[in-house]
């Protein structure tokens, strides 16, 4: 593999590939049910005092 | 720990012992004969620990969470911050009145400048993050720290890595690459202690009560796993010797400089930007007691700024033998970084929706915000500066300084210190901190220290580009370089101003933590209200 092959595959496939991944992640975030999630999750730090044990 | 593997322990340390003073006797040059030394007596020193301890050993009750090492973090934290405040201020004095060099070669800029950014790097902003990941991470997986007591390897290696960094710029060891500074040596045992890190951490993941991993810990982790990434091929060399300082990189060239920002730009963008993240994730909602703003905004938030923040360095190499396209792609992927930077920013800032009255009677919470306010101004401002046609301006003049120190002594410097004003009285079981006024006064100085600091740079460095590119109709060049250094002094001496004000803030907060730990409380009217007349 030549500098100029890795080159231009950098920015045409490559690019286009980590940009499909970052767009399926962000699809992910929005899925069905995780609203309830991250309701919860966002709360996480205001409940482990409850819990802690020191 | 049974009484022979004690003895293991202690055997196995007094031979590390020797072999470093082996080191040191065998050494091809002073420097390394140092280094090799204060190494030897590190080890030295944790053998007559172990011993004292013998036959008992340390009993450890794993039942509750690791805090004393967090405690030692916070110690070091405070400790480090005033060390690299200090010279800060020394080595802007330094700029204004070269005097203050004394002639010696210990106390030259050259030496003390590395000695200042790596100070408040990896010292101040280093164990502000350890201790803060190690305390975030047991709380959001209600788990102990894995592994033990490695915790303890991980804090004690990262103070013998500072204090051999430190005292080698003093000697003149420096492989004088960007915030990478340290030779082979203390590379590779950054990496061992680094490795440890990552074990503990991801240790106390593995064993998580908490089905989700909370976001603050997505973004430590990203910290600790890049910068072990960008450390280890950043510092690919050579060593002329395995008995001396020196080595050579194995890049040269435009390539060593691509190599050197790469690394160089993501140590802005994973260390002070993601591990940062991961404590305004955790302590912006506890201190204000309210959920994140958008949970779902901080994951995108994760994820937009791990793609896009690791192809932003060429931006360092406008206008070098970097290609073209190369430093174009740099300052693309810098402006696309305005999204996920605001995004945070917001995120940061609304949490405290519902409690922003909070902010009269807080300092601490205050602190945390105008942090999050400086993060933001500051991650306007780099993209900005990395537009080739700004940066034909700006580039090589204290308009950079004055960015870097917007977001080290605004974003990093205060996010930190809001931390360890929020934990340092939990950590030593205090009801409250020995004066919230005091708080207060720090972080006035603190925010005025900074705005005189940001203004004179941005006087400064935009004044240094304009007489750097001012021709005359014959087409020669106006100023000599000399004429752009003497027109800046004044600003120098402002800058060194703005300086003293955040050291005298970080002054008054060790006063006010030593106090809190004594177990004190100033008589005082309570934030909010008025004295009675």
């Amino acid at each position: 593999m030549t500098y100029d092959s890795l080159r231009h595959f950098a920015d045409s496939w490559g690019l286009l590939i980590l940009f499909v991944i970052f767009l399926l992640i962000v699809v992910f975030v929005f899925r069905p049910g995780s609203t309830k999630l991250y309701r919860r999750m966002s709360r996480l730090p205001l409940e482990d005092d409850k819990k802690e044990k020191d | 720990m049974t009484e022979s593997a004690q003895m293991t322990r202690i055997g196995l340390m007094g031979l590390i012992c020797l072999i470093l003073v082996t080191f040191a006797a065998l050494a091809h040059d002073s420097g390394f004969a140092i280094q090799m030394w204060i190494a030897a007596i590190a080890a030295a020193v944790y053998i007559v620990y172990l011993a004292r301890r013998f036959p008992q050993g340390s009993q450890t009750d794993d039942s509750t969470y690791l805090d004393s090492v967090v405690k030692a973090g916070m110690i070091a934290t405070v400790f480090w911050g005033l060390a690299g405040f200090l010279v800060g201020v020394v080595i802007a004095l330094q700029l204004a009145f070269p005097v203050l060099n004394f002639d010696l070669p210990w106390t030259n800029f050259g030496r003390l400048r590395p000695l200042h950014t790596s100070a408040v790097i990896f010292a101040f902003g280093g164990n502000a993050l350890i201790a803060t990941s190690f305390y975030v991470v047991q709380r959001t997986c209600r788990a102990r720290l894995a592994f033990g007591n490695l915790a303890w390897f991980v804090f004690w290696g990262y103070q013998l890595f500072i204090v051999l960094a430190a005292t080698g710029y003093l000697l003149g060891i420096t492989q004088a690459r960007e915030y990478a500074e340290p030779e082979w040596y203390v590379d590779l045992w950054i990496t061992v202690v680094w490795v440890a890190y990552l074990l503990v951490f991801l240790g106390t993941l593995w064993k998580r009560k908490e089905p989700h991993i909370y976001v603050a810990n997505w973004f430590y982790l990203s910290f600790i796993v890049t910068i072990a990434m960008l450390h280890v091929v950043n510092n690919l060399a050579v060593p002329v010797s395995f008995l001396s300082v020196k080595s050579y990189s194995l890049f040269s060239g435009v390539q060593d400089a691509l190599t050197q920002w790469w690394y160089g730009h993501n140590a802005v963008g994973f260390f002070l930007t993601a591990g940062f993240l991961g404590m305004m994730y955790y302590f912006v909602p506890k201190r204000a007691d309210r959920p994140v703003y958008s949970y779902r905004l901080s994951i995108v938030h994760f994820w937009s700024l791990i793609f896009l923040y690791i192809w932003a360095g060429p931006h360092h190499l406008h206008y070098t033998a970097l290609p073209d396209w190369a430093q174009t792609l740099g300052m693309i992927f810098s402006i696309m970084l305005w999204m996920p930077s605001w995004g945070g920013m917001i995120n940061g800032l609304m949490t405290l929706s519902g409690a922003w009255d909070k902010l009269r009677t807080d300092p601490v919470l205050r602190m945390m915000v105008i942090s999050v306010a400086f993060y933001g101004m500051s991650t306007f401002e780099g993209p900005m500066m990395s537009i080739k046609a700004v940066n034909s301006l700006s580039h090589y003049t204290d308009w950079t300084i004055g960015h870097v120190h917007s977001g080290a002594l605004g974003w990093v410097g205060m996010i930190s210190m809001g931390c360890v004003y929020h934990l340092v009285p939990r950590l030593w079981g205090r009801k409250e901190l020995y004066s919230l006024r005091l708080v207060n006064w720090h972080f006035w100085l603190a925010t005025l220290g900074i705005v005189v600091y940001a203004a004179s740079m941005w006087v400064a460095g935009i004044m240094q580009g304009l007489m750097w590119r001012e021709y005359d109709d014959q087409g020669f060049l106006v100023y000599s370089f000399a004429e752009t250094v003497a027109a800046m002094h004044p600003y120098y001496v402002i800058r060194a101003l703005g300086g003293v004000l955040y050291l005298t803030g970080g002054l008054i907060m060790a006063y006010n933590l030593i106090r809190t730990v004594r177990g004190d409380t100033r008589q005082e009217v309570p934030m909010g209200a008025f004295a009675a007349a």
